[in-house]
C-alpha cells in the first residue's frame, strides 16, 4: 500500500451523480421492458429532474473538486436550477405530442436527462477539458434527439445537419483550446488567468476567438447560427421547445464562466468579439424573422435575436452586466416555454400546423390562450410593463454604464424592428377572420402557458427575489 | 326659472339623443315612407313609440320654455327690476382670467329669449308633421333642442367666452342640421361650406375676444361696459400689432372690427354670405329656425349687446353700416332671379339682416333688435309656409314647376301672403314698423355712409317687394306647371303643421303694432333700461320722428312699385321676364350666378387651398414623409429581410462556409484592428 489514490470529493457533484445514475437505471429499465414503458420513464425522468432542482435549492455543497476542474458556486446553482426547469418542462410538454403522434420512445426522456447532465457539467466546468467533456456529452445527446423521429425525413435531415455542423464547431473549439494551451501552457481557468498576468500574445487572442466561435455555435449566435432555423423547423416540436430553452441557458452560462473565469485579463479582446456577435445576432434575428411564415422558424430567429440581447449584458463585462444576462435568461426561459406550449397546442384534425396564419382569429376561438400568447409576444417584443421589457432594460443599462452606446442603440433599433413580427402575430390572432378551430389544449400545456403568462404579466411582483438571487450569483464570479 | 329656460332644451336634447342612439336601426331606407307599419308588428310599434316620445318630450319642453320666456319678457321688460345675473357654475379661473357660467338677464336677453324659444317651440311642433316620413326623427329633434340650448347660452352669456361657447355650439348644430340628410352629397358640401365660412368669422371673433382681454383685462361684460369709456379716453391703452402702435380709439376700432367679422360670418353679411343660401339643403324647419329667425341674427345680437364699445368707435360703425347696406342691396338683386323657393327666401334673409346691420351702424340698436324681433315671425312664417308648399308638391322646390296651387292649398296660400306683406312692410303689419324705422334712421343718420345706405335700402325695398310677389305669383297663381301626377297628390298640410303657422301669422301681423311703442317709441327707456348703450350725442331715435313726409312714404311707394312690376311680369304678361332676361343676358346671368361670388372664392381661396392640400398630401406627406419615413423604412426592412432569408439556403456546406468566414473575419479583425 504505497500511494493510495485519493478519491476526489464528490459532494459538489451530488446532483450530477444523481442524474447519471438515474439515467442508467432508466435505460436498463427501458431496455428490459420495451416501448410500453415510455410513459413511466417519462414520468420518472421529470421526477428525477424535479428532485435535482430541490436538491440544488436546499443543499450547501459549494466547492472545487477534481483538481479544480469542477466548481460548484452560487452562479452554477442558479444556472443549473434554470436549466433543470427548462429540461423538465420540455419533457413534460412532450407527453401529449408523443401520444398523439405515436412517438412514444423511452429513449427520449433518457437522452434529455443525459443532455441535461452534460449541461450541468458545462455550467460547472472550470477547466478546458471538463468544458469539452460536458459540451460533448450534451451535444451528442442533442444530435440524437434532433433525429429521434427516425421515419421523418425532415427530422433526420435536421439531426444530420446539426451533427455535421456541431462537429465542425467542436473542431473549431478544440483548435482554440489547443492554441490557448499552446500559448499559456494551461487548461485550468485559474491557471490561464495566472499565465495571462504576464501579458497576452497574438496566438492566444486567435485561440480565444476560436474558443468563442465554437461556443457561439451552441447559443446559435450569428454567424454561427445557420443550423438553428433548419433544425428548429425539422426537429419534432417538443424537441424544438427543448432546444430553445435548456441548452441555450447552459451554453450561455458556459460562455460567461469562460470569459470571466479564464480570460478576465484580456477582457478588452473578448469584449469586441462578444459585441460583434451580439450586434450581428440582434440585427439578423430581427430582420430575418420578418420573412418567416413557419412559426418554428420564426421562434428560431427569435431565439437568435434574444441570445444577441443577452450577449449585450455580457459584453459589458461587469457584475451588473452578468446579473442582467441572468435575469434575461430567466425571463427568456419563461417566455420561450410559454410560446412553445402554444405552438405545441396548434393541432387541427390531429395534425400539427406550423403556419403562422393558422393562428388567425384565435382570440375568438380560444380567447384565454390568445390572451396569454399575446402577453408573451408583447413581452418578447419588450413592451413594458411585461417581463421582456425588464430583461432588455437590465442588459442595456449595463451596456450604457460601461459606455457601450453603439451597442445599446443598435440593440434598441433591433428590438423595434423585431417588435414587428411579434405584433404581427397578435394582429393575426385578434383581427383576422378565424379559419377553423384548434383541438382542445392538453392540460400540461395549459398549465405551462398559464404559469408563463402569469410570470410574464406579473413579473414586477416576482422581480425582487429573482434579481437579488441573480445579483448574488453574478457576484460569485468576481 | 331662467335656468329652466336655458337647460330644459338641453335635457330634451339628451333624452332625444339617447332615444336616437338606442333605437338606431335601419328602417325602410333613409327616406322611406312608413306606410307599412303593420308589416313589422310589435318591434316597429315599439320603435315608433320611442320616436314619438322623443318628439313630444323635446316639443313639450320647448313649449314650457317658451311660456316661461314670455313670462320673463313681461317681468323684465315691463317690470322695474334692474338687470341681474343668475350664477350657474364656476368655469375657468386662471391668473387674472376669470370666466364663469352665468345667465345675464336684461331686456335684450329676454327679447332674444322670446324670439328663440317661441320660434323654436313652433318649429318643433311643426317638425312633428313635416318630418313624419323621416326615420331619423329622434336625432333631428335632439339636434334641434341642442341648437336651442346653444342659442340660449349665447344670448344669456355674461362674458365673451360663454358667448363664444354658444356661438360655436349653434355653429355646430347648424352644421349637423344642414347635413342632416348626410347621404346627399350636396347637403354634406353645404354643411361643410357653412362651417368653413363661419370659421373665417369665428377667427375674427376669437381675435376680438383676445383683444378685449388685452385692453380690459377681463372678458366679463360688466367690466367691459363699466370701463369702455375710460379706456377710450385714456392715453395708455394701446395695442401693438405688427410693430405699429395704435391709440386707444384705434385699438377699440380694431377690436370692434374683429368682433364684427365674427358677426358677419354668423349673420351672412357680404362677403361671407355665400354659405346661407346653400344651407337651404337642410330640412325646411331648420331653415326657419336657424337660418332665418335665430342663429343668423346672432351677429346682430352680438353687436347690440356690445353696443357700449361699438358706440365708441365711429369707424367701426361706419363699416357696419356700409357692409349692411351692401348686403341688403346685393342679396336682394340676387333674390330677383332665383327659382328655388327656399333660396329666394334665403336671399331675402341675407337682405333683411343687412337692414338690421344698417340700423346698428347708425346707432339705432333698438330698431335693429325690433326688426330682428318682427323678422323672426314673418320669415319663419315664410319658411314654414314654403315648407308646407314643398310638402304639398312632393318635395319639389323649383318654382318653375309649381303654379296654380292657390286653390289646392288655400290656407298655406293665405299664410304665405301674410308673411309676404309683413316682409315687404305693408302698412300696419309687423315688418312695416321696423323696416320703416330703419329706412328713416338711414335718412337722418349722421354717419358718412347714411345717405348711401338710405338709397340702397329703398332700392332694396323695391326688390324685396318684387321677389316676394314673384314668389307668390309663380307658386300659387297661373297655370299648374307640375306633372299631373304631382298635382293629384297636392294636399293641405295637417293641423300639426298649420297651427304653428297661425301663431306665426298672428306675430307677423300684430307684433309690430303691439311692441312698436316699447321697442322704439315712447316706452323706450322704461323698456330697455340700460340694456343698450347709446352715446351722448346719439339722438337718432328722436330724429326719426321728424323726417319729411316723402321719406315716410318712400317704403310704401317702393313696395307698391315692386308689387306692380311683379304683377305685370308674372300675371298680366308672362312673356316679359323671358324677353327681358334674353335682352339683358349678361346681367341676368350675373344675378342668376349670384354675382359670381362662389366662383370668385373658388378661384381665390378654394382651388389654391385644395392645390396646396394636394401638394402637401401627395408630395409632402406621401412622397417626402412617408417615402423617407415609415414606408421607406419598412420597404428597406423588407429588402434586408429578403436578402437575409436568401442566405438560408439549406445546404450544409453553405452553413459551414459561413461559420468559417465568421471565424476568419473575427480573427482578422482582432489581428489588425485589436
Amino acid at each position: 500500500m504505497t500511494e493510495m489514490a485519493t478519491l476526489p470529493s464528490l459532494a459538489p457533484l451530488t446532483v450530477e451523480l444523481l442524474l447519471a445514475v438515474g439515467a442508467m437505471v432508466l435505460l436498463m429499465f427501458g431496455v428490459f421492458t420495451g416501448e410500453r414503458s415510455a410513459p413511466t420513464i417519462t414520468g420518472i425522468a421529470v421526477a428525477l429532474l424535479a428532485v435535482a432542482v430541490l436538491m440544488l435549492a436546499v443543499m450547501d455543497n459549494n466547492g472545487l473538486t477534481f483538481d479544480g476542474a469542477f466548481i460548484m458556486d452560487p452562479f452554477a446553482r442558479f444556472m443549473k436550477i434554470l436549466t433543470l426547469i427548462g429540461s423538465g418542462v420540455a419533457i413534460a410538454m412532450s407527453v401529449g405530442y408523443a401520444r398523439a403522434e405515436k412517438f412514444e420512445r423511452f429513449e427520449y426522456p433518457i437522452l434529455i436527462v443525459l443532455a441535461t447532465l452534460g449541461m450541468l457539467m458545462m455550467i460547472s466546468a472550470n477547466d478546458m477539458i471538463s468544458l469539452y467533456l460536458g459540451l460533448e456529452l450534451q451535444s451528442l445527446a442533442l444530435y440524437v434527439v434532433a433525429a429521434i423521429h427516425r421515419d421523418s425525413v425532415r427530422s433526420t435531415e435536421a439531426g444530420l445537419k446539426y451533427f455535421v455542423l456541431g462537429a465542425l464547431a467542436s473542431g473549431i473549439l478544440l483548435y482554440g483550446i489547443s492554441l490557448v494551451y499552446g500559448f499559456t501552457g494551461q487548461t485550468g481557468y485559474d491557471a490561464i488567468v495566472a499565465a495571462l498576468a504576464e501579458g497576452r500574445s497574438t496566438g492566444l487572442v486567435i485561440g480565444l476567438v476560436f474558443v468563442l466561435a465554437g461556443l457561439a455555435f451552441k447559443i446559435s449566435a450569428v454567424p454561427f447560427h445557420m443550423w438553428t432555423p433548419d433544425v428548429y423547423e425539422g426537429a419534432p416540436t417538443p424537441v424544438t421547445a427543448f432546444f430553445a430553452a435548456a441548452p441555450k441557458l447552459a451554453a450561455m452560462a458556459l460562455i460567461i464562466r469562460v470569459v470571466i473565469g479564464a480570460f478576465e485579463p484580456v477582457t478588452a479582446d473578448w469584449q469586441q468579439v462578444i459585441a460583434f456577435v451580439a450586434i450581428a445576432s440582434m440585427v439578423l434575428g430581427a430582420f430575418a424573422a420578418i420573412g418567416q411564415t413557419n412559426i418554428k422558424r420564426l421562434m428560431a430567429y427569435s431565439s437568435i435575436g434574444h441570445m444577441g440581447f443577452a450577449l449585450v449584458g455580457l459584453a459589458a463585462g461587469s457584475k451588473v452586466g452578468i446579473q442582467g444576462v441572468m435575469v434575461y435568461l430567466v425571463i427568456y426561459l419563461a417566455m420561450t416555454l410559454g410560446a412553445f406550449a402554444c405552438i405545441l397546442a396548434m393541432r387541427r384534425h390531429d395534425q400539427m400546423v406550423e403556419d403562422i396564419d393558422a393562428l388567425a382569429g384565435l382570440s375568438r376561438t380560444q380567447p384565454l390562450v390568445a390572451f396569454c400568447l399575446a402577453a408573451i409576444l408583447f413581452s418578447l417584443a419588450g413592451i413594458p410593463p411585461l417581463a421582456g421589457f425588464f430583461a432588455k432594460y437590465y442588459v442595456f443599462l449595463a451596456a450604457i454604464e460601461k459606455g457601450l452606446y453603439v451597442l445599446a442603440v443598435i440593440g434598441v433599433i433591433a428590438s423595434v424592428v423585431g417588435a414587428f413580427y411579434y405584433l404581427r402575430i397578435v394582429k393575426i390572432m385578434y383581427f383576422d377572420e378565424p379559419d377553423g378551430e384548434f383541438d382542445p389544449m392538453p392540460m400540461e400545456l395549459s398549465a405551462v402557458l398559464g404559469i408563463s403568462g402569469v410570470f410574464v404579466i406579473g413579473f414586477l411582483v416576482f422581480a425582487a427575489p429573482i434579481i437579488a438571487a441573480a445579483g448574488a450569483a453574478a457576484a460569485s464570479l468576481f | 326659472m331662467y335656468s329652466a329656460i336655458v337647460f330644459l332644451p338641453l335635457l330634451g336634447a339628451i333624452i332625444a339623443g339617447a332615444i336616437s342612439l338606442f333605437t338606431a336601426r335601419p328602417q325602410n331606407g333613409v327616406n322611406g315612407h312608413d306606410g307599412n307599419d303593420d308589416h313589422h308588428g310589435d318591434e316597429h310599434a315599439e320603435v315608433a313609440g320611442s320616436v314619438r316620445a322623443a318628439e313630444w318630450i323635446t316639443s313639450g319642453f320647448l313649449i314650457v320654455t317658451a311660456i316661461l320666456s314670455w313670462i320673463a319678457f313681461f317681468d323684465v321688460g315691463y317690470g322695474t327690476s334692474e338687470a341681474f345675473t343668475v350664477p350657474v357654475a364656476t368655469w375657468i379661473h386662471s391668473g387674472s382670467f376669470v370666466a364663469d357660467w352665468a345667465l345675464r338677464i336684461d331686456t335684450l336677453t329676454v327679447v332674444m329669449l322670446v324670439v328663440v324659444t317661441t320660434v323654436s317651440a313652433i318649429v318643433h311642433v311643426y317638425s312633428v308633421g313635416y318630418m313624419s316620413h323621416d326615420p331619423h326623427r329622434p336625432r333631428f329633434f335632439a339636434y334641434l333642442s341642442l341648437f336651442t340650448f346653444a342659442m340660449l347660452m349665447l344670448v344669456t352669456a355674461n362674458n365673451l367666452l360663454q358667448m363664444f361657447f354658444g356661438w360655436e355650439g349653434v355653429g355646430l348644430c347648424s352644421y349637423l342640421l344642414i347635413g342632416f340628410w348626410f347621404h346627399r352629397p350636396s347637403a354634406n358640401a353645404a354643411a361643410i361650406k357653412a362651417f368653413i365660412v363661419n370659421r373665417v368669422g369665428d377667427f375674427g371673433f376669437a381675435l376680438g375676444i383676445f383683444g378685449v382681454f388685452f385692453l380690459f383685462g377681463s372678458i366679463g361684460l360688466d367690466t367691459i361696459f363699466a370701463n369702455a369709456e375710460a379706456i377710450a379716453g385714456s392715453e395708455e391703452a394701446t395695442l401693438h400689432i405688427f410693430g405699429r402702435d395704435y391709440s386707444a380709439e384705434a385699438a377699440l376700432t380694431v377690436v370692434c372690427l374683429l368682433l364684427f367679422l365674427g358677426a358677419m360670418g354668423k349673420s351672412a353679411q357680404v362677403p361671407l354670405h355665400t354659405w346661407l343660401p346653400d344651407a337651404m339643403e337642410g330640412p325646411t324647419p331648420v331653415s326657419a329656425l336657424i337660418h332665418a329667425a335665430t342663429m343668423v341674427t346672432a351677429g346682430v345680437f352680438m353687436v347690440a349687446r356690445l353696443s357700449p364699445i361699438f358706440e365708441l368707435s365711429h369707424t367701426a360703425l361706419l363699416v357696419v353700416t356700409i357692409i349692411g347696406a351692401m348686403t341688403a342691396f346685393l342679396t336682394a338683386t340676387i333674390g330677383l332671379v332665383q327659382n328655388d323657393i327656399k333660396r329666394v327666401i334665403a336671399y331675402s334673409t341675407c337682405s333683411q339682416l343687412g337692414y338690421m346691420f344698417v340700423a346698428l351702424g347708425l346707432g339705432a340698436y333698438s330698431i335693429a333688435i325690433f326688426h330682428l324681433f318682427t323678422h323672426a315671425f314673418f320669415k319663419a312664417l315664410l319658411f314654414l309656409g314654403s315648407g308646407s308648399v314643398i310638402h304639398a308638391v312632393s318635395d319639389e322646390q323649383d318654382m318653375r314647376k309649381m303654379g296654380g296651387l292657390r286653390r289646392h292649398i288655400p290656407i298655406t296660400y293665405a299664410l304665405m301672403v301674410i308673411g309676404t306683406i309683413s316682409l315687404i312692410g305693408f302698412p300696419l303689419t309687423a315688418g312695416f314698423y321696423s323696416k320703416d324705422g330703419i329706412i328713416e334712421a338711414a335718412f337722418v343718420g349722421h354717419n358718412a355712409a347714411a345717405g348711401f345706405a338710405f338709397v340702397l335700402l329703398v332700392v332694396a325695398a323695391v326688390f324685396t317687394s318684387f321677389y316676394s310677389w314673384r314668389l307668390i305669383f309663380m307658386t300659387f297663381h297661373g297655370k299648374p306647371r307640375a306633372t299631373a301626377d304631382v298635382m293629384e297628390h297636392v294636399h293641405e298640410s295637417p293641423q300639426v303643421m298649420l297651427v304653428p303657422l297661425y301663431v306665426l301669422a298672428a306675430g307677423a301681423l300684430f307684433a309690430g303694432f303691439v311692441f312698436f311703442g316699447v321697442f322704439m317709441g315712447e316706452g323706450y327707456d322704461a323698456f330697455w333700461k340700460d340694456a343698450l348703450f347709446i352715446g351722448a350725442e346719439n339722438e337718432i331715435l328722436e330724429e326719426i320722428h321728424h323726417v319729411p313726409a316723402w321719406v315716410k312714404a318712400a317704403p310704401v311707394v317702393a313696395l307698391a312699385l315692386g308689387f306692380l312690376v311683379a304683377l305685370w311680369f308674372y300675371i298680366l304678361s308672362p312673356a316679359t321676364p323671358k324677353a327681358l332676361a334674353a335682352r339683358h343676358d349678361g346681367l341676368y346671368r350675373f344675378l342668376l350666378n349670384k354675382w359670381y361670388f362662389d366662383e370668385l372664392y373658388d378661384v381665390i381661396f378654394v382651388n389654391p387651398a385644395k392645390a396646396l392640400g394636394r401638394f402637401l398630401w401627395k408630395k409632402g406627406d406621401g412622397w417626402l414623409i412617408d417615402g423617407f419615413g415609415p414606408d421607406g423604412v419598412s420597404a428597406r426592412v423588407i429588402d434586408i429581410t429578403n436578402r437575409v432569408v436568401k442566405l438560408q439556403t439549406g445546404y450544409v456546406y453553405h452553413y459551414a462556409f459561413a461559420m468559417l468566414i465568421g471565424v476568419a473575419a473575427l480573427v482578422s479583425w482582432m489581428m489588425f484592428a485589436g
